[in-house]
């Protein structure tokens, strides 16, 4: 690959096809960790390293496990225990070394491995038939642009508590709309595609 | 009898997943574009949840504590590996337009928390209708929101024109930002409905 359509390829996945605000995949955790901003970025970074590393083993595992197994509709149920035992792996990590990052991801760190944006990246690698390094740079500028957009909306929500709005919209409703601004904006991004 | 009615109650009204747990929102968000693919993925999904709580619940006793997560999502994956080539064989219209989002159904979170807070602790039967009353609620919360999406986006009804010739589509309410936009004003709705009631 060369360094032109590397750049291209990351800048694709952190700005043109954001996982949150175009393709819709984690939003789950998106919008359950997003509260405060230093727990949001403790995610976005755990997700990056997951999403990196998972696509990396991912991408072995189809080449050389499923593939030359033919069993490549056994991809899904390959995939996710994958992805199950790196995020426990991640886990005993984090509360080894990093004991208050762990405590305040608390229960969302066990739910990366149900994010639709870890498995979704270990399949549209797989679908847009990248290489062993398109693949990994792939998986980390996606998860570079969930943490992007997971802390760009935590610094938004965290004023938004103080503001007044209908009672109806408060809390969570109120948090999708902003969600929506957020989108809209990533929507001008799309004009950077021909290139 | 009357216990399953309610449960169907809960899964659709009072406890409804996507608009009052909140959970299940990627799917709910990126399928909900048109009526047909909403619909399609919410009885995916409903199918998908009603076969993985009975099987967990009929092996509840069997599977160790510790390991409970990973066998529910082996389980979960094993369904959505059958559903998708179902889909793929009789569907494969639909099965193209949801692309991406049928294999990661494994991952809804509808789906692992219904298996974890009823399914490993109640009896196969009970849970079979848990998983088709929540399954329902997911279907009915994205059939509404599509349903908004596509009138105001497209104009059209599961594909029938609703307006005149002179109606101009807001074509953002198909893009990401419409679909956060109507969920969030359907959520604030329901909540002050429901709250209503009580």
């Amino acid at each position: 690959m060369t360094l032109t359509e590397i750049f291209a390829l990351s800048l694709g996945a952190i700005l043109i096809e954001n996982y949150i605000f175009v393709k819709f995949l984690g939003i789950c955790s998106f919008l359950g960790v997003s509260k405060k901003m230093d727990t949001a970025f403790g995610m976005g970074m755990a997700v990056v390293f997951v999403m990196t590393v998972a696509s990396a083993v991912t991408y072995v595992v189809n080449k050389f496990v499923l593939v030359p197994l033919n069993i490549g509709y056994m991809q899904t149920v390959a995939f996710i225990l994958v992805i199950a035992s790196l995020v426990q792996f991640v886990e005993m990590l984090l509360m080894k070394m990093m004991p208050a990052l762990y405590q305040a991801l608390g229960i969302f760190l066990p739910l990366i491995t149900t994010n639709c944006a870890i498995l979704g990246a270990a399949l549209l690698n797989i679908t847009n038939e990248l290489n062993f390094i398109g693949s990994v740079i792939y998986g980390f500028s996606a998860g570079i642009g969930f943490t992007l957009a997971i802390v760009l909306f935590a610094s938004v929500r965290q004023r938004l508590i103080l503001s007044d709005c209908p009672k109806a919209f408060e809390g969570f409703p109120i948090a999708l709309i902003t969600a929506s601004l957020l989108a809209m904006s990533f929507m001008g991004f799309q004009g950077l595609k021909i290139w | 009898m009357n216990k399953y009615v309610k449960q169907l109650y809960e899964g659709i009204i009072t406890n409804n997943p996507v608009l009052v747990q909140l959970i299940g929102m990627c799917p709910t968000l990126a399928t909900s574009t048109s009526i047909e693919n909403g619909l399609g993925m919410g009885l995916a999904a409903t199918a998908v949840l009603t076969c993985s709580n009975v099987m967990v619940s009929l092996l509840r006793k069997i599977i160790p504590q510790k390991i409970r997560i990973a066998s529910y999502v082996v389980i979960i994956s094993g369904f959505v590996t059958a559903i998708e080539m179902l889909m793929k064989a009789f569907l494969p219209d639909l099965a193209a337009s949801l692309g991406l989002f049928i294999p990661l159904i494994v991952v809804n979170c509808i789906i692992l928390a219904r298996a974890e807070a009823y399914a490993s602790k109640n009896g196969p039967l009970e849970s079979a209708v848990d998983g088709i009353a929540m399954g329902l609620g997911f279907t009915f919360a994205l059939v509404i929101l599509a349903a908004v999406r596509e009138l105001l986006g497209n104009g059209t009804l599961y594909g029938i024109p609703v307006f005149g010739k002179s109606f101009q589509p807001a074509t953002i309410m198909i893009m990401p930002t419409g679909g956060f936009l109507a969920l969030g004003f359907i959520i604030a709705a329901f909540q002050k409905i429901v709250k209503k009631g009580e």
